[in-house]
Order: C-alpha cells, then sequence, then structure tokens
C-alpha cells in the first residue's frame, strides 16, 4: 500500500515530453488532440519513463504530478473539483469517495482493451464491480512481517497487538488510521469497515493497550527496522515486507490466522478531466503487460494484471513468496470501504488512541 | 508631514505582509473553528461550538500540558548550554568570534529533516551510541535512548540551541564593560559579579532565546513523529493529524486556536520583560 512519507517531498519530476511526438501519429481516438493530460501519483510508483513511452506511443503529451499520500490528493480534487487532473492514483476507498462525490468519471471499457489482462477476480472488487469508475492497479495484503530467526512463527493478530514478554518493545504498527484500526478490528473478528459505536471503542481500547508495548509507529521505514533487528517483528504491507526480505532471507511475511484487508490501489479518471480519450488511452496503457511486469518486479507488489504476472520471472516468486497469492486466495478478503458519515465517529475514535498517553 | 509619510511607506510592506500572511489566515482559522466538518474534509457551514468543547476534554488539555512540559524543558535545557556558549565566544578574541558565531549556525546548512534522521542513527538500539557502550562494556542490554520523550528533547535542543546562543550573545555583547570593571573596582568576586552584573542585562536575551525555543518546539510536530516513534503525541502532531488524516479541519482549527493563544500570551510577557529592561537601562 502506497501511503504517506515525511522525507518524500514531491519534486518537480516534470516529463516533459518533446512535440514533434504529437504529429507523430494518430491511431488513438484521443491522439488528435495536442492537449496535455495531467497524471497524479506517488512518487516513484510507475516506471520514470512511462510518460515519455507513453507520449511515444500515442502522441498524447502527459504531465506527471506527485502526492505523498491518498489525503492530499483528495484534498486537492475536492477543493478544485477534480480540475487540473485527468487521471489519479489513489487507493480504493478514495476511488469510492471520488466517485460518492461525483468527481470520478465512468470508465468505458470499449476505449480500455486492456482490461482484458486483469484477473476475473479483479472485475469483481467489492468497491466498484465491474470496474465503472475505477481500474485496479496494484492489489495485496496487510500482515506481519518477522524475522524467522529470533521468534517463532506468529499466527494471530493478538502476537501483534498482545507480544510475549521477549516482543515487548520490539514490535511496530502502521499508524495509517485504516490499518492501525484493521488490525484490531481483524483481531475481533470484526469487520473493517464496522463504524458502531460499541467495534470503535472497544478497539480503541485494544489498541490504546497495544500502543504501551510498541518500539514505536511506523509506516515508511518498518522493514528497515526489521533488518537492522531493531524490531523483531512489524505491522506491514506485504510489498513493504519483500523490499526487507530482498535485504534478509531470514525475514518472513505471514497474514495472521484471522486474515488481512485487500488492499487495491485504482486508477480512477475524474469527471472534470477535459481530455477523456487521451485519459482512457493513458489508462489502456499502464494496462498493458509491460508496466504491469515493471510494477511487480521493481515495486514487488502484485498486480491483478494477469498477463503480466504470468510473464514474471519464477525466480522472483520464490525470493518473494507473498508475489505467488492467488487472486481467488485475495479476493476472500475484506476490502477497506468509504465508511461515509462513519468516518467522523471513525477519525475521533483514531484521534483518541494517537493522543493517548 | 513629510516624516509621517517616509513611516507609512517605510511600514507599508511590513503591515502587509503581517496582514495578508498572518492576519488573514488567523481570521480563517478562527472561522473554520465555529463549523462542522465534511465527511470529506472541507467546511460544513453549520455553526457549532462543539469543537471547543471537545478541545477542552482532558485527553486534550493534557497534550497541550505534556507538550508544554517537554518544550519546557528543551527551553531550560538549551539555555543552560547556550548561556557559557555565548560568554566563552564573547570572551574570545575578537577575530575569533565571527568564526566560533560560524561555528554555532553552521548545523543550518543541512535540512532539518536530515539532522533529525541522524539523531534516529545515533539513539537507536543498534546505533552508535548503544554499540559503543556496548563495545566498551558499560552495558549490556541496548538502553532505551530512542522513541520517547527523551529523545524528543534532545532533538529540540540540538536544533534550536544556536538560535538561543545567538541571542545571548547579542545581548552579552551590548553589556557595558564600565559595569563589569566598577563592580570589581567595589570588591565583589567574579561570581557575584557575574550574577548581579552580567546576567541581570543579559535577561532580554535569554527571554528572547526562551521564547523561541519554546514557541518552536511546542508547535513541532516533526520531532516528536520522528525521534517519538508517533508513540508520543504533542500538539503539533494533533493538528496536524486533524487537517492531514481525520479530516476535521474545523477541530484542527480549534486546536490551533489554542497554541496560537498560549504563544501570543508567551510573545506578550517576553516583550514586557524587554521593555522593563530598557525602561531600567534609560533609568
Amino acid at each position: 500500500m502506497k501511503t504517506e512519507g515525511t522525507e518524500s517531498k514531491p519534486g518537480t519530476a516534470l516529463a516533459r515530453i518533446g512535440l514533434a511526438a504529437v504529429l507523430s501519429m494518430g491511431a488513438m481516438a484521443g491522439a488528435a488532440q495536442a492537449d496535455k493530460i495531467v497524471i497524479s501519483n506517488w512518487d516513484g510508483y510507475m516506471p520514470a519513463d512511462l510518460l515519455e513511452n507513453f507520449t511515444a506511443a500515442t502522441g498524447i503529451e502527459a504531465e506527471l504530478s506527485l502526492h505523498g499520500t491518498n489525503e492530499e490528493i483528495m484534498g486537492k480534487v475536492v477543493a478544485g473539483g477534480g480540475k487540473g487532473y485527468d487521471v489519479l492514483f489513489v487507493s480504493s476507498p478514495f476511488a469510492e469517495a471520488l466517485h460518492n462525490l461525483g468527481l470520478a468519471a465512468e470508465i468505458d471499457h470499449d476505449k480500455v482493451p486492456n482490461m482484458a489482462n486483469l484477473y476475473p477476480e479483479a472485475m469483481q472488487l467489492a468497491h466498484d464491480p465491474g470496474n465503472s469508475f475505477s481500474v485496479p492497479y496494484a492489489w495485496g495484503t496487510t500482515g506481519l512481517c518477522y524475522r524467522s530467526d529470533m521468534m517463532e512463527a506468529p499466527t494471530s493478530w493478538n502476537d501483534l497487538l498482545e507480544p510475549s514478554d521477549d516482543l515487548k518493545g520490539k514490535v511496530t504498527m502502521l499508524s495509517t488510521d485504516r490499518w492501525l484500526m484493521g488490525a484490531a478490528a481483524l483481531a475481533m473478528g470484526k469487520s473493517l469497515n464496522d463504524t458502531s459505536e460499541e467495534t470503535l471503542s472497544a478497539a480503541k481500547e485494544k489498541l490504546i493497550a497495544a500502543k504501551q508495548d510498541l518500539l514505536s509507529y511506523d509506516d515508511t521505514t518498518f522493514y528497515q527496522k526489521v533488518v537492522s533487528g531493531e524490531a523483531t517483528m512489524v505491522h506491514a504491507w506485504d510489498g513493504w515486507c519483500n523490499y526487507g526480505i530482498a535485504e534478509n532471507a531470514d525475514i518472513k511475511y505471514v497474514v495472521p490466522s484471522e486474515g488481512s484487508d485487500l488492499w487495491v490501489d485504482t486508477i480512477v479518471i475524474t469527471a472534470a478531466s477535459e481530455n477523456s480519450e487521451a485519459a482512457h488511452a493513458f489508462v489502456d496503457y499502464v494496462l498493458g503487460e509491460d508496466v504491469g511486469i515493471w510494477v511487480a518486479s521493481n515495486i514487488l507488489y502484485k498486480t491483478p494484471n494477469q498477463k503480466a504476472m504470468d510473464a514474471l520471472d519464477a525466480s522472483l516468486l520464490e525470493s518473494f513468496p507473498n508475489m505467488a497469492m492467488e487472486p481467488s486466495e485475495l479476493i476472500k478478503y475484506e476490502q477497506l470501504r468509504d465508511l461515509g458519515e462513519g468516518q467522523k465517529a471513525f477519525a475521533r475514535t483514531v484521534t483518541e488512541i494517537m493522543a493517548a498517553q | 508631514m513629510r516624516n509621517r509619510l517616509k513611516s507609512v511607506i517605510l511600514l507599508g510592506p511590513g503591515l502587509g505582509w503581517l496582514a495578508l500572511l498572518m492576519v488573514v489566515p488567523c481570521g480563517l482559522i478562527f472561522t473554520y473553528s465555529v463549523f462542522e466538518r465534511g465527511v470529506y474534509g472541507g467546511i460544513d457551514y453549520t455553526f457549532t461550538l462543539e469543537n471547543f468543547r471537545r478541545a477542552a476534554d482532558p485527553l486534550f488539555l493534557g497534550i497541550f500540558l505534556r507538550s508544554a512540559k517537554i518544550a519546557g524543558l528543551a527551553t531550560l535545557i538549551a539555555i543552560l548550554i547556550a548561556y557559557p556558549a555565548a560568554f566563552a565566544i564573547t570572551r574570545a578574541p575578537r577575530d575569533w568570534q565571527t568564526a566560533l558565531l560560524i561555528l554555532v549556525i553552521l548545523p543550518f546548512w543541512s535540512n532539518y529533516l536530515i539532522r533529525t534522521y541522524a539523531w534516529i542513527v545515533m539513539l537507536n538500539r543498534e546505533g552508535l551510541i548503544n554499540n559503543g557502550l556496548a563495545g566498551l562494556g558499560v552495558i549490556d542490554e541496548p538502553l532505551p535512548l530512542l522513541y520517547n520523550s527523551f529523545a524528543v528533547v534532545v532533538g529540540l535542543v540540538y536544533n534550536y540551541t544556536p538560535f538561543v546562543v545567538l541571542a545571548i550573545y547579542a545581548s552579552l555583547n551590548r553589556i557595558n564593560r564600565e559595569t563589569i570593571e566598577a563592580s570589581e573596582d567595589l570588591g565583589a568576586s567574579g561570581w557575584v559579579t557575574f550574577w548581579r552584573v552580567i546576567v541581570p542585562q543579559t535577561v532580554p536575551g535569554i527571554a528572547a532565546g526562551g521564547v523561541f525555543v519554546f514557541v518552536l518546539s511546542i508547535g513541532n510536530f516533526i520531532t516528536p513523529d520522528l525521534l517519538g516513534g508517533g508513540r508520543l503525541q504533542m500538539v503539533g502532531n494533533l493538528i496536524y493529524d486533524q487537517f492531514l488524516s481525520a479530516r476535521d479541519w474545523p477541530f484542527g482549527a480549534t486546536l490551533s486556536m489554542f497554541l496560537i493563544a498560549l504563544m501570543m500570551i508567551l510573545l506578550f510577557a517576553q516583550a514586557m520583560v524587554a521593555r522593563r529592561a530598557a525602561g531600567e537601562g534609560a533609568g
């Protein structure tokens, strides 16, 4: 899951493209327009030369703008009605919120033939069955990333929330609200999207107690802490645990017995886009096999792109076993959904947990 | 008349700057604080005083108190470190003083985040200090130096002490040497001269430097986040989270109002100290 990063300041990583390419061809309907599309994505979340290649292939100029967090791009798009942006990379609850606010465009599948590259399961996602307003880009689970040379394999979320004595002060948790609360909800066997008073206050109690035994909260460098041995077990998104595994093969990733969330990072076309054709062409380009292979082999995330996953080098799946999780397994996990009005009580609870001593 | 026109012209840019970047934003913050939050951020323009009621909750008042404690401690330590340093610099030969002052501000040539990350490298369980002490056989188990209030205070003191050195140096430099000579001529020991003649004359410098550290520390959110490991929230983190993660702008605005009020009181007190000192000097 891509989230925050106090340290990654969005630079002006503009991919400025030569005008000559615009004149080169007209294979796509959108190519006739010389207008530029603006894409907002996390830093480093797509190939550095993607826009250049896209322009070379389609003749459409594209500019990259960066966001550090979902909340940041959400704030900008809500404030400006989405004007100035054509394509956004956001996590699924935010795609859903954009849709509910009327800020996400309908996706015309006829203009995105590469949609056929996706697994059938990736067309059945709970937040948007049939991919009518969002297209999945990467997906995965949230679980425990641990040093198998320093501890027995954990089996339950309670191994994190109520750590044994030798693990006290050697575990970290994600503090991004939905995943922080998700750990407690899963441990209690509740829905990740339950915002009832009862569930929230039980989760609060559990998480305030868990806070006492943490080394720290960590959403950005947790895998380094496992590598250095500063932490023995961390609450982690699977792809990020892979960065640790890449440095030390004793690091392992496990989804606790109570399960995980299925996180999905998606691509959305803004309703305000004045270059809908070009935006569709971009989405189609990203769904191509090559970009999918790049995502899997460089970010070490699973992608819902079947064609890309099938083309992966077998050694990658061996080194990073969680990359081999089947879509049929993933789809069993509950997705984080837009909480709507429930967000208010949810945010209050998270504030109180973070504020507690 | 011409003089008045001149002052208006000279004051104009400064006042315009303050109005645009201080008065207007504060007005916005105040406005936000009396409305309800929107579901997806932004403001739902329904009047309410609920945000103030909520901010007065012991949980949040406790965070203000904790932040004030940490900022106060950082201020105290910074002054204790900075005073002797500034004193030593004023006693150094003239042409050394500039070089020493440059050394004091040298850390600012690197980025705040990098300087803070450097402390993580030093303080963590496997860090320089723990490994060094273990290597010397002083400790068996790593000391818990990071992700607690100790680390936060260290980070704040480290980052803000140079400002205090500069402020105290400036006021030490302004002391009339004759008052020191007079004190010595009248038979006061070096210690008595220091306490009764030198220190009182540098109170404005101590106050200015101290308020500076306190105000910057109490609103800081990067240091508690990185060195406190997010477990120890200060009021700056609380406000940051309301705007950037809880999407509760009005509550964030209300907390900001409290913080701004606290800072105003402190700056007012500091201005009073400076004024009294100036008055005494004239009398």
